[in-house]
């Protein structure tokens, strides 16, 4: 599914490197987890893959099914099936979430030749699926995630990636701002979206969430690059133990 | 006796008409108001970022082409009554019978030469008053001279909008017009104005809202990209009164719309508003004056400019409250969103209060397209163009809001659609 190989990548504007050869392949069904400490580059290989601006690929490829990401727009690889859930959801006054959305799966099935739902199939199918992430239709209906809590934000996220079902979900620190319900809904909601075709990238700083989405494979990133990787209990282990301990056995 | 040589000029480019005793002395007041002050030059604080040279000058415009794609009125989907002006003339044949239920409409001409029209003591009289706090020469030349316009009395609530639409049709008009508009205790209606008037325009509207009244004014100006309009609404508002007025404007050389505002009533409620786009050498200009004289009465000034490739954006906003207009609350928001380095915009928000228990409050922004929520948008594989276009058109929103109507919201947004989809090709 997804193959990141040696990626070196370094930020736009000050020339400071970021990630120094980051080698992963996640398989389609696999469920991978990155953990490691502040500043290792976890969030900047979420956005280098979803294609934000202000970074500079300075070796390496990136390809989803075997198509070259890198040198996509960030349009196209969501049209693909790439899927950031962001950390900070951006709240965007005046734009109205059903019309976010809409446009978003729209665009999208445009861009893969699917004819596009009117909106009365769209409301169909955007409120059985929000009444299973328990959002209700006022939150459809308000500007996207402007005045939403932090659990409400994260749900939208989950939301977003049920609707537009892509093949490459990334969640950058899904967990982070959730009481421990809030996690247990966006968790629950994360796994019915489990299935042999699409697989997960699942960056988090804490093992907890790793209780409710289970990984296949984790891995510790450190200076940006991945440093160790093994199972699930490897998170246990970092839980344990920190991270100071893997930094100098890796070092 | 005349204050300068471009005045005197100007001046002679037209006759003073003879209509009734009253009418006449307004006019003759305000030409030697005009006399005496001369047009407004570049070095006056209240012109500071806007050139008023070109709307003094005594030539012709210089020869602009007219966007044929325009030709369908904005409005036309809307039932209404239809008043037609063609480069600034009333073309009564091919305007709606202006007979209807609650209304009375007149040509300019005529109500002035009737010696005991209700426009007496209203025609250049509200426009007159605002004078004196500052001075404002090309109204004054607009009610010296000014034959074109309608009066127009509303003394009920109007069952269907009254929409004025203007035809440019002379690649080198220039045009006069002076709308008297008398919303009387208790009446309702909706204004709408659209299309270009002429190459060069000058309008005046005086409106007065009696107790209770209501009067929703819709406007949306010519998209000629070299016109050049300078617009005034002169406005008295009595008790409960509500005057919401909003303008859409699409290019256009030069603009200057000023919004004169005196709150005479309790809990009046004057709500001014503006969605602005703009391209090459488009300079707009807003300059509101809104005065607070009683206590509990709520205005609203929202203005959003979307400007790029040099396009210049101005807001002038002042809130006068006055001694004892105790409990105002006044809000004015202005902001203008850059598509790119080389356009400008310059704000100048004003509070004046001299009562000690109000809410006031001022917002003035000026900025780029947030490329975070850009990134947030096409990452959910929206196209970059058009999570542009969301980003422009939410920007415009809140000013958008200020329209009663959701119909007339849905037709105003999709005409800045089409501005976008058109940026585009460009």
């Amino acid at each position: 599914m997804l193959n990141i190989n040696n990626l070196n990548v370094e930020l736009e504007e000050e020339n400071k490197k970021i990630l120094n050869g980051v080698n992963l392949e996640i398989k389609p069904g696999e469920v991978h987890a990155i953990m490691g400490p502040n500043g290792s580059g976890k969030s900047t290989l979420s956005y280098v893959l979803s294609g934000k601006d202000g970074y500079n690929v300075t070796e390496g490829t990136v390809s989803l099914e075997g198509e070259d990401v890198l040198s996509m727009e960030s349009y196209e690889r969501a049209a693909l099936g790439m899927f950031l859930a962001f950390q900070y959801p951006v709240e965007i006054p005046g734009v109205g979430n059903m019309t976010f959305l809409r446009t978003a799966l729209n665009s999208q099935r445009k861009a893969n030749g699917k004819k596009e739902l009117s909106a009365a199939e769209f409301l169909k199918i955007v409120r059985e699926k929000a009444k299973s992430l328990k959002i209700d239709a006022d939150m459809l209906k308000r500007p996207v995630n402007v005045g939403f809590s932090g659990g409400e934000k994260k749900r939208n996220e989950i939301l977003q990636m049920a609707m537009l079902e892509p093949k490459m979900c990334i969640l950058d620190e899904t967990d982070s701002g959730l009481d421990v319900d809030a996690m247990r809904l966006v968790a629950n909601g994360v796994n019915a979206l489990r299935s042999k075709s699409r697989s997960f990238l699942v960056i988090t700083h804490y093992q907890r969430l790793l209780d409710h989405i289970v990984p296949d494979f984790v891995h510790i990133m450190a200076e940006g690059r991945i440093i160790k990787s093994g199972n699930a209990e490897l998170a246990l282990e970092v839980e344990n133990n920190g991270y100071s301990q893997l930094l100098a056995e890796c070092g | 006796m005349v204050k300068d040589e471009v005045t005197k000029y100007k001046i002679a480019c037209y006759t003073s008409p003879v209509e009734s005793h009253w009418a006449n002395t307004t006019r003759a007041d305000a030409l030697s108001w005009l006399n005496h002050n001369g047009l407004p030059n570049g070095r006056e604080e209240y012109w500071k970022y806007t050139n008023p040279l070109s709307f003094n000058s005594s030539k012709l415009p210089v020869k602009n082409e007219i966007d044929p794609s325009y030709k369908k009125p904005i409005f036309d989907d809307i039932n209404c009554v239809k008043i037609v002006f063609v480069d600034g003339i009333l073309d009564l044949e091919n305007s709606d019978d202006l007979f209807m239920a609650g209304i009375e409409i007149e040509p300019l001409a005529k109500a002035n030469k009737n010696e005991d029209h209700w426009s007496l003591g209203y025609f250049g009289n509200i426009e007159g008053a605002s004078q004196k706090v500052v001075k404002k020469t090309l109204a004054s030349l607009n009610t010296a001279f000014a034959t074109e316009g309608l009066t127009i009395k509303i003394t009920d609530k109007v069952s269907k909008p009254i929409s004025i639409v203007y035809y440019h049709t002379n690649e080198m008009s220039e045009a006069l017009i002076h709308h008297v508009i008398k919303v009387e205790k208790n009446a309702h209606a909706t204004l709408l104005e659209s299309g270009g008037i002429s190459s060069r325009s000058n309008c005046v509207m005086e409106l007065s809202l009696e107790e209770n009244a209501c009067l929703d004014h819709i406007r949306v100006q010519g998209r000629s990209h070299e016109r050049e309009s300078i617009t005034y609404i002169f406005s008295n508002l009595e008790a409960n009164s509500c005057l919401k007025s909003f303008t859409l404007t699409v290019n256009g050389r030069l603009t200057r719309n000023e919004y004169v505002v005196n709150i005479n009533g309790e809990n009046a409620k004057p709500h001014v508003g503006g969605a602005i786009v703009g391209d090459t050498g488009f300079s707009h200009d807003d300059t509101v004056f809104i005065t607070h004289s009683s206590p509990n009465c709520e205005s609203r000034q929202v203005f959003k400019k979307v400007l790029r490739n040099g396009a210049k954006g101005v807001f002038q906003g002042k809130i006068l409250v006055k001694e004892g207009a105790q409990k105002t609350d006044g809000y004015q928001i202005s902001q203008g969103l850059m598509l790119d380095n080389d356009s400008n915009f310059l704000a100048k928000p004003e509070l004046e209060i001299y009562a000690d228990d109000v809410i006031c409050s001022h917002g003035s922004t000026c900025g780029e397209i947030d490329p975070t929520a850009l990134f947030y948008l096409t990452s959910r594989g929206i196209p970059k163009s058009e999570a542009q276009d969301m980003l422009v058109l939410a920007f415009l929103n809140e000013a958008i809001d200020e329209i009663s109507s959701n119909e007339i919201q849905e037709i105003i947004s999709k005409r800045l659609l089409d501005w976008m989809l058109k940026r585009h090709k460009s």
